[in-house]
Parts: structure tokens; sequence; C-alpha cells
């Protein structure tokens, strides 16, 4: 029976651990400038907690198929040192490498999240709503009409309930279902929900944040390679949370220019 | 005349006999019955119908390649004419029979077909889904309880009726550009103006009747008809539009 | 350590008599340790079930499931789930497993009934108290059960239930009327059955431990429970006020979670000022702390057996037991982790990290003390030791996992994906439950006088291990490749590729599932026919062991015993049997 466990856990630590190395299944292709740092994170946490975890499968298995009772009145014997080297283990080994983590990974995140935006960005309204995402772009005067939850109307497209009746800021504004940026150019986007907590994830960009009712937050990031990618919504925020989508088309910027005075002219 | 006013009053006492107790008809008076007809315009800038982007149901997308969808708020047509509006005798009706066709409603490439159907009181409602993927219908009643059900592909129609008269806004909780009415009216005598903004309301005996026009984003207009005889009325609607 | 001195004097009651007073509701810790025991069979019956139905869904949304449209009309026509249905599913399916089995069975379960006996005590300090916080944890349950019979069907924000869409009502979607309300209620509910439950087991372990058994002699199962009331009764504290005032904002206009200004259903809702982080807040600083109330149990239960079978002393004992403690102060620091993209203050990540990363040390520690256990070991393999080695393995494996996500730059990438699910899984769903079965197996013959079947055990044990591992460890694979969770299909460009992963995991957990029917069958052929059990068929030491199987109604024949030894007297050279028992010269 303890031959049978060492043997099953190998096989399957092995077969869980090869999956990994050979990334049949992993991250697509980052298209993000703070893309590398968070992959290279990852990857010293893959390699770390990939040692640790075989090694303590292993010993695991070992241990169990040389210590089954054979009945031949063999002595119990205590670990080597006691607890000691455990405790010396986890504190040297694991904390040291908390604390390398901990130290590269403080900045990464900083550099993402708690860095002002490129005063150069390209500012863009996102609205999360039940369930689907709604951009807005400045338009020409390169300012935002205000925002009136009570005007907000779906069927006539005016999802940010905008007034252009008698705001004549909002007149110009681009609402789009679509996120179009151009590539190379820092986007600072400000996330608003209209109706309950929802999230922004688009997996190459590496960047991921909720929506929250009543806050307004921002998110920044530039994309380094054009293409269609995906965002999804990784809140609950109802039934149709699965299908709460659109897309982010990285364009070179005359492209850009070109999409948005189309859009401009569809309001 | 009189060998049509004869077929008439036979008509009504074979119908008079054959009616169920619970549903009476009153008998057809005796004399020709009436029509309304019209055209419902509109002077003024209407607001731009935008495209509809659909982009985040890519299979709909697709649907409409060759031609985008527009917003349907405000339709016109040739001649400053007005689409979906819904022309229903308001007061006056001497009495309607129960409509039993069942209406039907589809959801097709992520809109709804018709985008106004008027139904009456406990007449059967149909809704099908025919997109390759979900959709969850959202009547937003407030008079008539309000319900939503999600339809997954394939799924079979729903079966259902409103029973209190109400103009019920509805929408698709997935997908936010979805929107219809569903116009519950206890009268028999209505119509939805197409893109020629033309009504006919036929089969009006001689009366008074408050005719009604509603449009989703102008409200509604009455006007006042009395139907002496067999004659047809003539009946316009003039909205005023603007482009917020 | 100086002797205790005798308790003083217990209520003692007389034996009870009646069907009524001595099965359904009676004041002996044993009998409601059972009741608990039963409540949660039933619960985790039902959140399996629940699991198979998502799976299927997953795997095969087209395929019909039969019967299921009788259960709701409205969220399976035609046996095909709904969207809101499927997550009305998963709803019930965490709330009933993190609180009706993961909190009942390894702590108010087994805690209930062993504490007592392996302090030496007749029974719990309150016994009325206790009965009281089993009866309420029933009521707890009907309620939540109750919303999968009403029209609009259970809640469907998810376990977490996070305002606004908890908190706004039947606006926010299906099940989010009454469903939601049943919800606040049952779980409201729970909290107090808890906090009784605390009471209890402190009071119980201070004061009513019999002679010679100081805090350090006691069994590492004992202090677990203890720990874990501890926790239980700071967290359990702030859970139940979070949902009363879910409830008011619900029912009674209140906006502590809603801000102004939010269209639902194209209606202005009628609230303002509120903060939907606020119950993020509430809603983690209870939740994190009970994610070690799963577990620490299991912690205890693991180095209570552990030694059983291995026939030495657990290595380190009082490391143990201060790594158990540093456990639980942490968990109360570190509950920022599950907010790291919530909107918070990005600074805090980073604060909150730093404790989660920190956790990892103890928790490293106890599994090496585990396998240095087991270093120079004379293993048995019984199918409790089997459960033993299984839950070392597996809690690696979700400990591992963790490592990642408490890095809010990865988290960045691997929040909300099946990376987060597969993690918890390992840790509560599986390592948990190996705790549990452990527990079962090890107890059984105890609590019912008779011998569970070693053959049956060993086959539930090995389909189990194969079969868990089958289905979690997939999971890390589909968050690396940006799988979305409590996603109900999908549709998405780049999640249809993995639906082939999702069907070779439906498929094992559809086998692992079937495999628990060995486990059922065993419970129950061996409550009826098994083998009679001695006092100590596994030679253990704990004073529950000096016992009759099953124990007399005061656990000690009247005849409290005293403490000589602590618990970890295994492979002590030159015993009789190799092992000194606690209660004895």
């Amino acid at each position: 029976m303890g031959k049978l466990f060492a043997v099953v856990l190998t096989i399957i630590t092995v077969v869980s651990t090869a999956i990994f190395v050979l990334r049949v299944w992993w991250l697509p292709a980052d298209i993000s400038a703070h893309g590398p740092q968070i992959d290279h994170q990852l990857m010293e946490t893959m390699v770390s907690s990939g040692v640790l975890f075989v090694l303590s499968q292993l010993a695991l298995a070992l241990f169990v198929w040389k210590y089954a009772d054979r009945r031949d009145g063999r002595k119990v014997r205590e670990f080597p040192g006691g607890a000691t080297p455990m405790v010396a283990a986890a504190v040297v080994l694991v904390g040291a490498e908390i604390l390398a983590l901990t130290l590269v990974g403080s900045k990464v995140w900083a550099g993402i999240y708690q860095t002002p935006p490129d005063p150069n960005s390209l500012q863009i309204d996102v609205q999360a709503e039940q369930f689907a995402f709604y951009f807005r772009y400045p338009g020409p005067d390169g300012r935002f009409g205000a925002i009136h939850p009570e005007l907000m109307n779906e069927a006539t497209e005016n999802f940010f309930g905008l007034d252009p009746a008698r705001d004549t800021t909002a007149r110009d504004d681009i609402v789009v279902p679509t996120l179009a940026i151009p590539v190379g150019r820092p986007i600072l986007l400000t996330l608003r929900a209209k109706d309950v907590n929802h999230a922004f994830y688009v997996p190459e960009l590496r960047i991921q944040q909720d929506f929250v009712p009543g806050l307004v937050i921002p998110l920044h990031f530039t994309a380094t390679q054009p293409g269609k990618y995906e965002i999804v919504c990784t809140q609950l925020c109802g039934l149709g949370h699965y299908n709460m989508r659109a897309y982010v088309e990285v364009m070179p910027q005359p492209q850009f220019d070109q999409w948005l005075k189309d859009k401009a002219a569809q309001q | 005349m009189r060998t049509h006013s004869v077929s008439v009053l036979v008509t009504a006492l074979v119908t008079g006999a054959l009616a169920r107790p619970a549903m009476v008809v009153p008998a057809a008076p005796a004399g020709a019955a009436g029509t309304i007809s019209g055209k419902v315009t509109y002077t003024g800038t209407p607001p731009k119908m935008k495209p509809i982007d659909m982009a985040k149901e890519p299979n709909c997308v697709t649907q409409h390649a060759a031609a985008p969808v527009l917003t349907e708020n405000v339709v016109t047509g040739p001649g400053n004419t007005l689409r979906w509006v819904v022309v229903y005798v308001s007061a006056g009706d001497q009495g309607s029979a129960p409509a039993t066709e069942t209406v039907r409603l589809d959801q097709k490439g992520c809109q709804y077909i018709p985008h106004v159907l008027v139904v009456q009181p406990n007449q059967p409602l149909d809704i099908y889904n025919n997109d390759p993927h979900s959709h969850n219908i959202h009547p937003l009643a407030r008079v008539n309880p309000e319900w939503n059900r999600s339809q997954p592909a394939g799924a079979p129609p729903i079966h259902t009726k409103w029973e209190l008269p109400e103009f019920i806004p509805v929408k698709c909780n997935v997908h936010p550009w979805m929107h219809g009415w569903h116009m519950v009216l206890t009268t028999s005598h209505y119509a939805v103006t197409g893109e020629d903004g033309a009504f006919t309301l036929s089969g009006l005996p001689p009366g008074k009747y408050t005719v009604t026009a509603w449009q989703e984003q102008f409200g509604t207009q009455s006007q006042d008809v009395t139907i002496t005889g067999g004659e047809t009325k003539t009946a316009n609607f003039v909205f005023k539009a603007t482009p917020y | 350590m100086p002797d205790i001195a005798a308790p003083a004097a217990v209520h003692r009651h007389a034996p009870p008599q009646g069907l009524l007073r001595r099965h359904v509701f009676s004041l002996d810790h044993k009998v409601i340790g059972k009741q608990y025991l039963d409540l949660a069979l039933v619960a985790v019956c039902t959140g399996m079930v629940l699991s198979w139905l998502m799976r299927l869904h997953l795997g095969f949304p087209t395929v019909p499931i039969p019967g299921l449209d009788k259960l709701s009309p409205n969220g399976a026509a035609g046996g095909v789930i709904t969207p809101e249905y499927y997550l009305s599913l998963m709803t019930m399916h965490g709330t009933i497993m993190v609180f009706f089995v993961l909190t009942t069975a390894p702590f108010a379960g087994f805690g209930n009934y062993f504490l007592p006996i392996q302090v030496g005590a007749e029974d719990m300090a309150f016994p009325r108290i206790n009965m009281t916080s089993f009866w309420v944890t029933l009521v707890a349950f009907l309620v939540l059960i109750a919303s999968f019979f009403i029209h609009d069907g259970p809640a469907l924000s998810g376990w977490t239930a996070y305002a606004p869409l908890s908190a706004v009502g039947k606006d926010a979607g299906p099940g989010q009327g009454l469903g939601q309300t049943l919800w606040a209620i049952s779980i409201a509910l729970f909290c107090v059955a808890q906090l009784l439950g605390s009471l209890n087991f402190i009071t119980t372990t201070l004061d009513l431990r019999t002679r010679g058994m100081s805090l350090a002699r006691m069994p590492f199962s004992t202090w677990a429970w203890f720990i874990t009331a501890v926790i239980g009764l700071i967290a359990f504290a702030v859970l139940m006020p979070a949902c009363i005032l879910l409830l008011l904002d619900r029912v009674a206009g209140t906006s502590f979670f809603i801000p102004a200004g939010l269209v639902i259903s194209d209606r202005l809702q009628p609230h303002s000022g509120g903060s939907p982080l606020l119950w993020q807040h509430l809603f983690w600083f209870f939740g994190h702390p009970e994610v070690y109330i799963a577990i620490l149990p299991g912690f205890g239960i693991i180095s209570h057996i552990l030694p059983v079978f291995t026939r030495k002393p657990l290595l380190g004992p009082r490391v143990m037991i201060g790594c158990l403690i540093a456990i639980a102060f942490l968990s109360y620091t570190v509950w920022g982790h599950h907010m790291f993209l919530s909107g918070m203050n990005p600074f805090s990540a980073t604060l909150f990290s730093v404790p989660t990363l920190i956790i990892t040390i103890p928790a490293t520690i106890v599994t090496l003390l585990w396998i240095g256990t087991i270093y120079g070991a004379r293993l048995r393999f019984t199918t409790p030791a089997l459960f033993c080695l299984g839950f070392v393995s597996v809690f690696v494996s979700g400990g591992i996992s963790g490592f990642f996500l408490a890095q809010p730059s990865i988290d960045t990438y691997l929040h909300g994906t099946y990376f987060v699910v597969g993690h918890f899984h390992f840790v509560m769903g599986v390592a948990a439950m190996f705790g549990i079965f452990a527990g079962t197996y090890f107890w059984f013959p105890k609590m019912f006088g008779r011998m569970m079947n070693e053959t049956l055990g060993k086959w539930h044990f090995w389909l189990t291990f194969i079969g868990v591992y089958c289905v979690f460890m997939p999971m890390h694979y589909l968050g690396l490749a940006g799988n979305v969770r409590r996603y109900s299909a999908f549709t998405d460009d780049y999640m249809k590729p993995l639906i082939p992963l999702h069907r070779f995991i439906t498929i094992a957990a559809l086998f692992t599932g079937a495999a628990q029917l060995i486990f059922l069958y065993n419970l129950i052929r061996s409550r009826l026919r098994g083998p009679k059990a001695p006092d100590n068929p596994w030679e253990a030491t704990t004073l529950e062991w000096s016992t009759a199987s099953p124990p007399p109604f005061d656990n000690f024949g009247g005849r409290p015993p005293t403490v000589s030894h602590g618990p970890n007297e295994y492979g002590v050279p030159g015993a009789a049997g190799d092992y000194v028992m606690q209660a004895s010269r």
C-alpha cells in the first residue's frame, strides 16, 4: 500500500509538473509595456514554487515508501535535528524567497497601480453595466460631457446619460462599444460602474481592475502590439456575466485617427 | 341596402345565438361600419438614428454584416412619416371581441421583431429565440407582473400573455441595445404604422371615438372622431420632433 | 507543569429518558456532535449534486438534464440550465459547502463530540446552549434550502454576495429578491449558532479539563478546535452584523452598501451614501479567518491521527501548537488579499500581501513537521492513515498556488480566473474534506461501536485521491490561460478552445463524485452491520480511547480520568505495545 501511494503520488507530481513546464496551457503573448515585469515575476514564482512542490511531494512519496511497518521490530527514529531543521528551512528558504518576491513584486505593482499616468495619455471613459462595456472618447473639444444617470437610455444608445440638448461639451462625445487605441500611446482609462461591480480584464495586456459603483477608478497602460483582443468581465455581475465582453483594437495612430473620425460621424 | 341590413341582422341573430354566455358579443347595430384612416408625420428635425454596434455579440455582427441595424426609437419614412406609431381607439369603443390568435415575437440578429407589438389582454404571445446564443427577455412592466426569462440557444418558445392594459417597454438583459414595446390594448381597433406612416381603423360602428397615436419618444396625441354611417374619416397626426 | 485540580462541578444531568430527549432534543454533546455530522452529510450531498449540475452544464451546455425542469421550470426549462440558474446553483454550492460542511463537520461535528472527551469532561460547559446552537444551525440550513423552492429561485451573487448586486433587491436579477433575503437571514442565523458554539468550546477547554490535563497535554485536535473557536468568535461576530446591514439595505431602505446614482433595470435606485467596498471589507474580514476555521481542525485531526499510524510522536509538538496560534493570529491581517483589484487604495495591496506571504512560513513548517513525522516511522496503512497522507499531499498542492495569488502583481493576471478556483478547492474542497474523511474513519469505531470496512475505505481513498487531482489540478492550467471563473458558459473567442479541458474535468468530477457513494455505503453498512469495535482499536493514547466504544452518556462512567502523560507518547521504548495512554499510571 505504501509503495502504491509513493508511485501514484510520483506519477501525479511528474505529470502535473510536466504540463506546467511544457506550457501546454499558458498565458497568451504579452502586448503590454508593463507586461514583461509581470511575466518575469510569474516565472520566478513558478520556478521556486515548482521546486518546493516537487521536493515536498517526492519527499512524502519517498518517506511513505521507505518507512512502512515491515513488522521487523525496527525502532522508530526521530527526524535528525528534530523540528529545528524544519523551522530553519521554512524561515530561511521560504522567508528569503518571500522577501525577494515582495521587494521586486511591490515595485512591479506600484509601477502599474501607484504611478501617475503619462501626461500625454489618451483619455477614454469606460462604463461597465449589466452586461456590456461602453467607451467614450472626448471628441474634438477634448472635454467629456457630464453624466446624468436619470438620462441613461439604452434604446437610444445614450449609455452615458449625456444631455446634448443642454450640455455642449456632450455633443461631440463619441460613444462606442469597442475600445480602439493607438499602439504605443499611453492610455488612461477612467472606470465607472452604472449598476453593480464589474471588472475589466485583458489577459494580453496583463491588466485587470474592478469597477465599483460610486467610485471613479483610473487605469493606465500602453499597448505594444497591434491586434484585436478581448476584454472580459471578471467580477460577478448577474446573469449575463459570462457574455459581458468587448474588444480592444490596437492599431497604428493614423488608422486610429481615421477610426475615430468614422465613429464621430455616426454619433 | 335592405338586403345588406337583413343579412347583417341575420348574422347578428345567429352570432348572438351561438355566443357563449361568458363572451357576450354585443350585436352589431344596424348600419354599416365606418373607417378612420390617416397618416402620422412629424415636423422639425428628428434625432438621427444611430447604427447599433453589436460588437459584444460577434454572431450578430455577422448577421448584419450586409446592412447595419439602426436604433428604432424614431424611425422615419419618405415624406416625414413616422413608423412604429400605434394608433388606436382609446375611448368610445363599443366592444371588441377578445383576440385569440397568437402573436409572435422573434429575437433574431439581436433585435426584437417586431419592434412594437400589440396584444389584447390574455391574447397568447409566443416569444422565440432564433439566435444561436442566449437571450433574456425582460419586460419592464409596472402594472402587470414584471418578469424576465432566459432562452438559451434552441430553447422552446415562451408562451405567455399580458392580463392588464399597459404600455410595456421590453429590454434584453444580455444585449443592452435590444429594445421593444409590448402594447396591451383593450380595443381591437388599432394599427401600427409602417414606413408610409399610414394607418386604417376599420369596422367601427357609428359613434363618437377618441383616437390616440402613441410614439415611444414623442408621447401621445389624441383626436375625437365621430362616425355616423359607413364613411371613412381622416385623422392625421403630426408630432413635433427635436434632434435631442 | 503542575497538576490541575479537579474541575468545578458540571451541570450533572441525569441520563435522558425517551426517544425525543435521547436522540432529538438532546443535551448530550455526543448526540449534538452526531446531529451536526448528519447535517453536514446531507449538506455535502446537496453541495456535491449542485457541483455535478454545474460541471455538466459547463462541459455539455446543450444536453438536457432529466428531471431538472421539475425542480425549476424557470431555471431549467427543458432540462437546460439558464445562465441565471447556473449562478444560483453556484451560489448555493459555495454557501452550503463553506458554511454547512466545512465549518460544521470538522469543527461543530467532531469538535462537539470529542473535545469534552479529550479534555476528560462529562459534557460541554453549557449543554443547553450547545443544543440551541445545533437547532439554530438546522433552521439556518432549512431557510437557505427554502430558496430553491421559491418562484425566482436562489440568490445568484455567489457565496461572497458582493453589494450592490446583493443589496439592491430584485432589480439586480433573478434570485436577487426573496432568494437573496433568505440567504442573508440564513447566514445571520448561522453566525449566531457559531458564536454560541465558540462560547462552549472555549469555556470547556479552559475550565473543564480533568485532573492532570494541562494545556500542554491537550491533544492537537483539541488545540485546533480551541483555536478555531477563538477565531470564529471574532470572525462570525463581524459577519453577523454585515448580514444584518445587508438585510436593512434590502428591506428597510438603508444605504450601507449602495451609493447614489445607480441605474439598474432602467430604474434609478433610491439609495445614496453607501460603499460597496464596505461590504467587501466586512465580508473578507470574516471570510479569510473563515477559511482557516475550515482547515485548522483538519490540521488538528491530521496531527492527532498521524502519530497513531506512524507509531511515533508528532515531530515538534510545541512548534505545531505555536504555528497553529501564529496562523490564527495572522489570519486576521490578510483579508485584503481578496481585494487587491477591488478599487481600494493600491498601496493597501502591498501591505496585505506581506502577512499573506508570511503566513506561508508557519504553513510550511507544519507541512514539514508532518512529513518529518513520517521519516523513520512504522507506517500502518489503514484508511484514516491514507487520508492523512493524502491530506499532506493535497495541502501542499493547494498551498503552493496560494504563493502566486499572494502577490498583487501576479494576481493582476490570475484574479478571477480558474487558478483561484483550483487553489481554494484544493485547500478547502479537498484538504479539509480529507481531514473530515480521516476523522470519520478514525473515530467511527468510537462513535458507533463498530468498525468501518477497510477494503471499501481503501477503494474510496484511491478513487478520491486520484480523482481530485484530475478535477482540480487542470483548473490551474485553465487559469494560466486566462479562463475566467463564475462563467455559466464559455463563448469567448479565447475561452472556447479550453472547453475540451472542461469536459475532462467534468468527467473526472462525476467519477470522483460517484466514488463517494462507496463512502456513503460504507457508513450505512458499518453502522448497521459493522464488526464490533473494541475500546482502542487503533492503539491510540488520547482520552477518547480510554473509554468504551461508544462512550457512556457521561463519557467516563462517573469516573473522570486522571491524566499523567501528553498525547504524543508513541514509539516509547519499553512500553507495553510501544505507546503510553494519557490516562495511565
